[in-house]
């Protein structure tokens, strides 16, 4: 059976540097709707920009390609699938280690896959050699408390 | 990004006002490093005051732009940084290599 999600969404967009702003942008947009907080959003895009970054200069390289993004809601949860039919990775674990880069002539750093680990809750990196990758990140958006709660507790303070 | 000289102090000021991702960091570099190179200042500035964003493509500009000022002997401070911004710098022990200074320069 499909499982249930309250919201889904898909992009596709061809794999072109300039394309990093607006997928970022549009999974931030999305997210909004479970209302986080600024630095939760600011994570959330920051994510988003190292795995479409990835796809567009490891996955594909010089060539041109499709990268697929889809982003699910799921009570104050959001789980985002990003992933590209490029070259693959061939040592999963090796990729993820903190500063590991196949490109420091292009000044990469090497920290993406560190970076997407700690500002979300969860990633999960497959992949296939010469078939492609899926990198999935989920992250719960912390409840913020209501607005009369709010007012109770500065009461409750005095 | 603009940029600006003051002589006397041989400190060279660049004002970002772009997201800091692989695209803009590709399109900015060459601006940067012609200016240091034509300069040649003992002090770089890089104020983020106007960065929205930035992912780890900062980290490798910025550990670029270090190489760059060691061979012309100039130091990299960074300044006006936001929380995540910083974050992002701390994790990749970047911080290191560069000054995180609270000084503000108006450009
Ligand atoms: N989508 C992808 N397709 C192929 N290789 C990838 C992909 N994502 C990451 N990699 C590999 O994993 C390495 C580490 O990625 P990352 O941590 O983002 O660092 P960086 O992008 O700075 O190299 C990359 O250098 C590359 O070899
Ligand atoms: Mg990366």
């Amino acid at each position: 059976m499909k499982e249930f999600f309250e919201n889904e969404m898909k992009l596709e967009f061809v794999s072109k540097a300039n394309n990093e702003a607006f997928a970022r942008a549009a999974v931030a947009a999305f997210a909004a709707q479970l209302d986080p907080t600024v630095e939760e959003l600011a994570d959330i895009k920051t994510a988003v920009s190292e795995a479409v970054t990835n796809c567009i200069i490891h996955a594909y390289e010089s060539k041109q390609g499709i990268i697929k993004v889809i982003a699910r809601l799921k009570e104050d949860e959001i789980i985002i699938e990003i992933s590209d039919n490029g070259k693959g990775i061939e040592n999963i674990n090796l990729a993820k280690e903190p500063l590991f880069t196949t490109k420091p002539n292009l000044e990469r750093s090497g920290m993406g896959f560190t970076i997407m680990e700690s500002f979300m809750d969860s990633m999960d990196v497959e992949s296939i050699v010469g078939l492609g990758t899926k990198v999935t990140m989920s992250k719960k958006i912390q409840p913020k408390p209501e607005e009369d709660e709010k007012d109770f507790l500065l009461v409750a303070k005095e | 990004m603009e940029s600006k000289f003051y002589e006397k102090d041989k400190l060279l000021v660049f004002k970002i006002n772009e997201e800091i991702d692989d695209c803009s960091v590709q399109k900015i570099r060459g601006k940067v490093d012609y200016e240091i190179e034509r300069c040649m200042p003992k002090r770089i500035v890089f104020d983020f005051d106007s960065v929205t964003f930035m992912d780890s493509a900062g980290i490798g500009f910025i550990i670029g732009r270090y190489k760059l000022a060691r061979v012309i002997g100039a130091k990299i401070e960074v300044t006006n940084l936001s929380k995540s911004v910083e974050k992002i710098f701390e994790m990749s022990g970047v911080l290191r290599l560069i000054t995180v200074s609270k000084e503000v320069v108006n450009l």
